[in-house]
């Protein structure tokens, strides 16, 4: 296995409006991979699609070398949306527990994983409290550690340190190094483009297209800028 | 097992959502209670009659019958005044042979009370002029009369089901029980799984590996369960409190109410997919719960137009109701309303095949 998602040629419309245009990029095994884009350039449509939760109009979307949908697979992808999406009533340990039992992770290892990555992002003291009495970089941080459960094959977290203080974003980003250092993979959308800076390659994704795939360097390079942002804008700005 | 965590979950979040629990559990004893008393006064209408030149027979006559009361005047102006004070229901004035009554008619039991004791009065009064005269014929011609006055008739009253004080309440509450159930059984898995799409955790839970199924099943379980508690809690409130009379088994009813959950159930998730907000749920009351009010059988069916009829039979309570009935007040056993099981059985199946397929909204596998 080479690459961990693999989209080619991938078109997408909704009703007569096209989201997608021939995106065509890949994720290595073993490799942070960052999209970037302005909002509506359709990057929650290409996590969509590789989640399977939406199905492409043309191309291809492989995930793990299976061909999406596919949903044997989930329990190999963590996912963690936009939205925190968690059980307001529930506690982060009943959160945790009930992701947990949902992606089949065995039940003589699910208190260990549940240690584990509440101890990543930092919750093993708040485990018994009930998430409404949690703060929005509290509620953030469980929505992460629940997308790290089963340590899958491949992460796709959509905008994962919006509203995490600069700590514990850096705590998380060292995180995220050691899952590559294990061989695993991981998509990233940000809006934080220091961040972007941090990613092995970066898929820039402009009107539908996928406009530059590079290492962050090179990209910098060939468009004769000093950082991943002004790529960002003199991209927007030619198109 | 994924259906039992999911089951387990939803049933936690519901134990923790006191609110909830009160509408499930406290509002059908609220409203069951509050009909009994409105219903339950067994409707005695006392009505008060003015007399303008009315004979005197006929006046007696109503004046002995029952909750009438007779106002005597004078004048037809006095009279109407009086009316129009609502101090009298009707106005009845003779001229000669003629009877002109005038109803107040804002309450048509009063005016349809007053009818038939003025109907009586009449004819009581005719019979025992018809009495008197005869016997004054009989002594003009010398024959001795055999009146049969020594064996009054007498009637015994005997009820089928409940007694002398069984009235409207007595008929709608098994169609009641039922709808109940279904009302808010419909709205609050409806709501609940609403609630899960728009937080962002039922993209969450599809970007496991769960099986769509596994969701539904999941959420019948856990709404099965609590709509099983809801149920017992209904009936034996009706049953113990209200003091209705179920000839036939208390289980029976129990078990058509929980058959009946499970459709709300199902098609409160249903309808939750056309929803995109709890106000948009809420639109749907007019659409989908108030036609079971309406075609239950709180107003017998019998009486309306044919077409009207038909679209009761695509109603899941209209089932429901008709099974609770003869259990209720005419004793079947369930064994004997095989059509009706059948048919609410289809429906909770059909509905639940169209639950797991639209999910395939949020997951194309």
């Amino acid at each position: 296995m080479e690459n961990a998602i693999k989209l080619s040629h991938l078109v997408k419309k909704f009703g007569n409006q096209i989201v997608l245009q021939d995106v065509e990029f890949d994720v290595k095994v073993g490799q942070i991979v960052g999209l970037i884009g302005p909002s509506g350039s359709g990057k929650s449509t290409v996590i969509k699609i590789a989640l399977g939760m939406e199905v492409g109009d043309g191309g291809e979307a492989t995930v793990l070398d299976k061909k999406m949908p596919n949903r044997e697979l989930l329990g190999q992808i963590g996912y963690m949306a936009q939205a925190d999406a968690l059980y307001d009533s529930l506690s982060a340990y009943e959160n945790l527990k009930f992701f947990a039992d949902m992606k089949g992770i065995k039940a003589n290892q699910v208190t260990d994983e549940i240690n584990h990555v509440a101890q990543v992002v930092d919750l093993t003291n708040d485990l018994n409290k009930r998430v409404s009495g949690f703060s929005g970089g509290m509620q953030r941080r469980l929505s992460l550690a629940i997308a790290l459960l089963g340590q899958p094959q491949l992460l796709v977290l959509d905008e994962p340190t919006v509203g995490i203080d600069p700590a514990l974003r850096r705590k998380v980003w060292t995180e995220l190094r050691a899952i590559r250092a294990q061989g695993r993979s991981i998509l990233i959308t940000t809006h934080v483009m220091s961040e972007a800076e941090q990613v092995d390659e970066v898929a820039l994704l402009l009107g539908g297209k996928v406009i530059a795939f590079d290492t962050p360097t090179q990209l910098k390079a060939q468009y004769q800028v000093a950082s991943i942002e002004d790529v960002f804008l003199k991209a927007e700005g030619d198109l | 097992m994924r259906t039992l965590a999911i089951m387990n979950r939803v049933i936690k979040e519901l134990l923790r959502d006191k609110r909830t629990l009160a509408l499930m559990f406290l509002a059908p004893i609220l409203i069951l209670f509050m009909l009994k008393l409105m219903f339950d006064t067994n409707s005695t209408t006392n009505i008060t009659i003015a007399a303008v030149n009315v004979d005197g027979g006929i006046r007696t006559e109503l004046k002995a019958t029952k909750h009438v009361q007779v106002e005597t005047y004078t004048t037809i102006g006095d009279a109407k005044k009086a009316l129009k004070n609502e101090t009298v229901d009707a106005i009845v004035k003779q001229t000669g042979s003629k009877y002109d009554i005038t109803y107040d008619n804002t309450d048509s039991s009063k005016t349809t009370a007053t009818k038939m004791a003025f109907k009586n009065a009449v004819a009581t009064n005719d019979l025992s002029q018809l009495k008197s005269t005869v016997e004054l014929l009989a002594k003009q011609s010398g024959t001795t009369m055999q009146m049969n006055n020594g064996s009054k008739i007498k009637v015994n009253n005997h009820y089928q089901y409940g007694d002398a004080d069984t009235g409207f309440f007595a008929k709608i509450i098994p169609i009641l029980i039922g709808f109940f159930v279904f009302f808010f059984v419909f709205l609050i898995s409806g709501m609940a799984l609403l609630k899960e799409r728009s937080s962002g955790t039922l993209d969450r839970l599809l970007a496991t590996p769960v099986r769509r199924s596994e969701i539904v099943f999941g959420y019948m379980l856990s709404y099965g369960i609590l709509a099983i508690i809801q149920t017992a809690i209904i009936v034996v409130v009706a049953v113990w409190l209200l003091d209705i009379e179920v000839v036939g088994n208390i289980f029976s009813v129990m078990l058509i109410n929980i058959i009946l959950a499970f459709v709300a159930l199902a098609f409160g998730i249903l309808m939750s997919t056309f929803a995109r907000s709890e106000f948009q749920m809420m639109q749907f009351i007019p659409l989908i719960v108030m036609p079971q009010v309406f075609f239950s059988g709180i107003i017998p069916l019998d009486s309306m137009a044919n077409w009207v009829q038909s679209i009761a039979y695509i109603l899941p309570i209209k089932y429901a109701g008709d099974a609770q009935t003869q259990i209720i007040m005419h004793g079947d056993s369930i064994f004997k309303l095989g059509l009706d099981i059948v048919i609410l059985v289809i429906f909770i199946i059909v509905l639940t095949i169209l639950n797991i397929v639209g999910m395939k909204r949020y997951r194309k596998v």
